[in-house]
This record gives C-alpha cells, structure tokens and sequence, in this order.
C-alpha cells in the first residue's frame, strides 16, 4: 500500500499533522501504539491547554478530543495498537515504515513521513539515584497514568525530584487527592516550573529544596526514605546530607526525545536538542522525514507541538508534489551566547517560518538578535523552562545567520 | 497591616506585586504593569480561588475513572472540602465529554463537568 504520508505517533504533534495533510489533499495514515489517540494529553487532567493556539484553557483530555475530531472528520485512515519498529529509506520517494499489530508484523509505503512519536521521561538512574531497588519509585507520567487513567494511588508520603511544570502539576495532583507532599527538591539554584504552578507550593504548603539532590532510596520492599544532598554551584554534593521519610519517590527530571526509529534509519542528530536536525519545513537529514513535537524539541506548550505538526505537513505537502524539494543552498542556523539550542537548523530563506530556542539560563533584560538579518528584539525575562519563539520572515541570504541573546 | 508578595502569572511577564491589606481592606497594589495584573493580586489577596481537577470513579464503563473539572474556579478554601465528597461519587457509563456530573456540589457556585468520554461495557443480552 502507498500512501503520500505516513505519520508516526497520535498525540497532538501527530494528530495535527495528519489532519493537516489530509486537508491539503494527501492520502494520510496515521499509526499509535496505544490503543487510544491522544498522547500524553488523556492524563494530563489539568488544565493548562491550548491557551495560545485556542484562546481557551482547556484540560488535556479536552484538547486531545478536538484534535481526534478533527482527524475523524478529515479522511485521515487511523490504526491503534501500531507499534512502529523501523523506518527504511527505499530511495529519496520511497520509505516503508514497519510496525507491529495484534494482526502482527506489517508494513506500509509512503513518499513522506512525519515522525511525530513524543518523547519520553528520564529515570532514576540517569539523575544519579543509587540505592535500593525497590517498588514506590515512579517517573511522573508512570504515576500520572495510574492515577488519571487507572484511579489508583501510588503512595501517601511522597518526595518529587524536579520543579519543572511537571512535577509541580504532580505535587498538586498528590495534594488534592489527600498525599502528602513531604518535598519538592530541585537541583538548580532557581525553580523550573511557571510562575502559575509555583503557586501551587504556596497552596498546598509543599516544602521546596533548592540547589539540593536525592542522591539514595533506601527501604526494604518499599522506599522507605530517601537522602537529600545540598549541591554547590557545580552542582556538587557538599555536607552528609538528611534524610526524608516518605513512601514514593517521584522522579519528574526532564523529557528526552524519543528518536531511536530515526536515528537508526540515518538521521542525524543535534546534540543540544536530543532531536533530529531540520530544516524550516522540519525536514530531517533524511529526504521526505519531517519531525514535530517533542520527538523534535521538548515542548513546554502542547500549542507548539501542534504548530509543528501542521508546519511538517506543509513540508510533505510540498515534498511530495515537487516529488521531493529542489535542493537549494540551505542557510545554516548558529548559536549565539546564552542559546542552549535553536531549531530549525537550516533554512531556506524562502518562507516565513517560526524559530524555536532555549536559554541555557536565565537572563533578565535580554537582548534577542539576528544580527544578519537585523532583526533586534527587548525581552523582559528569559527562562530556560520557557521556550522563545521568533517568527522569522522570508527573504533572508546569506551563507548563515546567527541568533544571539545577551 | 499586612504585606502580601506575589508573581503575578496573567500573562509571562511575572511581575512582582505588593498588596497592602488592613483588616478586610487593600490599602495600596504596587508592582504591577496591567490592569489585570493589578485585579488578579487584590483577588489572590482577599478571595484566592482555583479551578478544582479530579477523577470519578465509573460503574460498568470501558475505563474505571473519568477525569472531570470545576467549571469555574472555587474558592480556595473548599478544596478539600469539595476532593472529599467527589471521592465518595460514582457515574454510570457512558460518559459524555462536557457532561455536568454535579451541579452546584456543596451548594458551591460551579458545576463538574466530564473532561472526557467514558463508553459503557457492551453487555450481553440473555435470552
Ligand atoms: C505531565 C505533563 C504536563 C503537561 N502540561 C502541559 C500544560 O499544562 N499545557 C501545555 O500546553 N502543555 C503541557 N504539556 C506538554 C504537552 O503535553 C506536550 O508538549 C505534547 O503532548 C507533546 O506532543 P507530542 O505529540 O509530541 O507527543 P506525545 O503526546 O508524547 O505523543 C506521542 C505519541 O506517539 C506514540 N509513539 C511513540 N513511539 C511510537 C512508535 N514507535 N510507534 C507508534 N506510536 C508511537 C506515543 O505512544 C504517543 O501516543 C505537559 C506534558 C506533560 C508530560
């Protein structure tokens, strides 16, 4: 079977995409390994969502059931239970993308694909959590399932490692449900998380430890405590450190692409993204691949996952009635001070188009910079859990432009 | 007289606010750059109010829980009030997204609404 696109993943990076490219004409499947469509958003109960792209605040659930409509009204052809397992590149118009089924292994062709598949959380042992293995250790998403899908409560007593919106959403989520959140401890000197979910500390009088680390569970079965380290300024332990009592621990310590389907077919990566490298269709390395979400950068706002998926399928579009892009001379994106990352890494010139980047900290009165293109922007505040996002317009030469912030 | 510091979270420029409260009264709002920012503080101050979010469990649905939400914010100091009587209700499947499951829960001036769709269990008829 041919399809014109083939995209890969159904949370909102995904569902976007897919409607999108249906809309513009092209014979679109759709492929998520769960049996629900969604992504992450069904267990985010919250709400928090869509308030740039909708104007509304919405729960999760909320918005993932716009988005579903809007691909059931659409032509898009939909399969759940699809677990991709490999993308090959048969030549530049051709990919077949294998996946698993009840029905067991198949595989589809396609001329494009948007690789749309989320990201996924980091473990306790990459934070550096030695100790016992034992059960009441939880990564924030494993334990917001349990509770938003399941109804079952992981723990009573709970210490959460990260102060980003994720583990503030899951401090409250505890607190509301009768838990106690005995701490929040963060590692960096500054909390992660917007300054909306700080207040829920302040609500729910949760304790939160700055430049400090859980470096030990300890307990026999169960956690029974966990040791907390105050760090320096490189982030090293000094002192013994204390201990806390609880009987969870939550890690909530960062989002990592998940991009090992790409990488395996050749993609290349960026470092400082953990995703792919793209050019301003959000076309990877690999001709007709196109990335979005948070399997292209992590995304703070579902808003801009979203923005990305219709942005990729534009770049099918595009690729596949042109039979592939012209090449043309890319203009390189580089990174100036303070710029953790930015994306796209390429771009055409040709188009507007919106440029993602992150801080590696935070700056106050910033200055945001293209200086090539003489672009000059004031910004009050810059965080590293906010992304800045510039549209760019068209018209830009050149061999490279720079972003800069000071 | 009471000072009260607060970020203000209207919008991503979070200001630092002052609010100046006597008794029940606000005697001076510094720090803000909005009217908005300046209202939400006076608010947070003297009558703070959330947007309360839960599970309910389902009897005879294809998922054991529905999420639900207040749809409208509530005064703060309910919430726990109002967590603990939500855990003691049950819905019967099917759940229709933007359902209200409660109206006015504790004579509050909110309804909880269904926040998704929960299909009942198809049983099987007998003869
Ligand atoms: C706890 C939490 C709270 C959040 N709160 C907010 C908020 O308040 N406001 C806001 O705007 N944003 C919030 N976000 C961010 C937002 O949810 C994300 O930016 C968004 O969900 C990313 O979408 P995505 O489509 O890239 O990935 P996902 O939602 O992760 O979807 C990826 C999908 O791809 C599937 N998949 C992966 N690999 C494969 C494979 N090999 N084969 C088949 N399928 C595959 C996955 O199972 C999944 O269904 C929150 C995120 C989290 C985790």
């Amino acid at each position: 079977m041919m399809y014109d696109v083939v995209v890969v993943g159904g949370g909102p990076a995904g569902l976007a995409s897919a409607s999108e490219s249906s809309k513009l004409g092209l014979r679109t499947l759709l492929l998520d390994e769960n049996p629900r469509l969604g992504g992450i958003l069904p267990q985010c109960i919250h709400p928090g969502f869509g308030l740039h792209c909708l104007g509304e605040d919405l729960t999760g659930p909320e918005f993932a059931h716009r988005l579903i409509e809007e691909v059931r009204g659409s032509g898009v052809e939909v399969r759940t239970q699809a677990h991709v397992t490999s993308l090959a590149m048969r030549s530049d118009l051709v990919k077949e993308v294998t996946y698993a089924s009840p029905q067991g292994t198949e595989a589809v062709q396609a001329k494009a694909v948007i690789y749309a598949a989320g990201a996924r959380e980091r473990h306790r042992f990459e934070v550096g959590i030695a100790g016992d293995r034992v059960a009441g250790i939880y990564t924030a998403g494993e334990a917001q399932a349990m509770m938003d899908l399941y109804g079952v409560m992981p723990g009573r007593r709970v210490v959460i490692v990260g102060s980003g919106d994720v583990g503030l959403i899951m401090a409250r989520r505890f607190a509301l449900e009768g838990a106690e959140v005995v701490g929040v401890v963060e590692m960096l000197p500054y909390p992660g998380g917007l300054a909306r979910n700080l207040m829920i500390l302040r609500d729910f009088d949760i304790p939160l430890y700055l430049s400090h680390k859980v470096t030990e569970v300890r307990g026999r079965g169960r956690v029974e405590r966990v040791k907390v380290v105050r760090v320096n300024e490189e982030l090293r332990e000094t002192g013994e450190g204390f201990w806390i009592d609880c009987d969870t621990l939550l890690i909530s310590a960062g989002l990592v692409p998940r991009v090992k389907i790409l990488r395996r077919a050749g993609a290349i990566m960026d470092p400082a993204t953990g995703g792919p490298v793209v050019n301003d269709r959000l076309e990877t390395t690999l001709p007709g691949v196109f990335a979005a979400g948070n399997s292209l950068i992590i995304n703070d706002l579902v808003d801009y996952a979203v923005e990305q998926g219709r942005t990729a399928a534009k770049g099918a579009e595009e690729f596949v009635r042109g039979n592939g892009i012209p090449t043309r001379r890319w203009i390189r994106v580089r990174r100036g001070g303070y710029v953790r990352f930015v994306v796209p890494h390429m771009l055409g010139g040709d188009r507007d188009f919106w440029l993602y980047a992150r801080v590696s900290r935070p700056v106050e009165d910033a200055l945001v910079e293209v200086p090539e293109i003489g672009l000059r922007r004031k910004v009050p505040v810059l965080k590293p859990s906010e992304m800045l996002r510039l549209r760019i317009k068209s018209g830009v030469e050149g061999g490279r432009v720079t972003l800069v912030i000071r | 007289m009471t000072v009260y510091k607060l970020t203000c979270v209207i919008c991503p420029l979070s200001c630092s606010v002052e609010v100046e409260v006597e008794g029940n009264r606000v005697k001076d709002v510094r720090g803000f750059s909005c009217p908005r920012g300046k209202e939400w503080a006076v608010e947070e101050v003297l009558s703070p109010k959330r947007v309360v979010m839960t599970v309910i469990r389902v009897r005879a649905g294809k998922e054991p829980v529905v999420s639900v939400k207040t749809d409208s914010p509530i005064p703060k100091e309910r919430i726990r009030e109002l967590m603990s009587y939500l855990a003691t209700l049950e819905v019967e499947a099917p759940v229709f997204i933007g359902q209200v499951v409660v109206e006015h829960p504790l004579g509050l001036e909110t309804k909880v609404v269904a926040t998704r769709s929960v299909e009942a269990v198809e049983t099987r008829e007998h003869a």
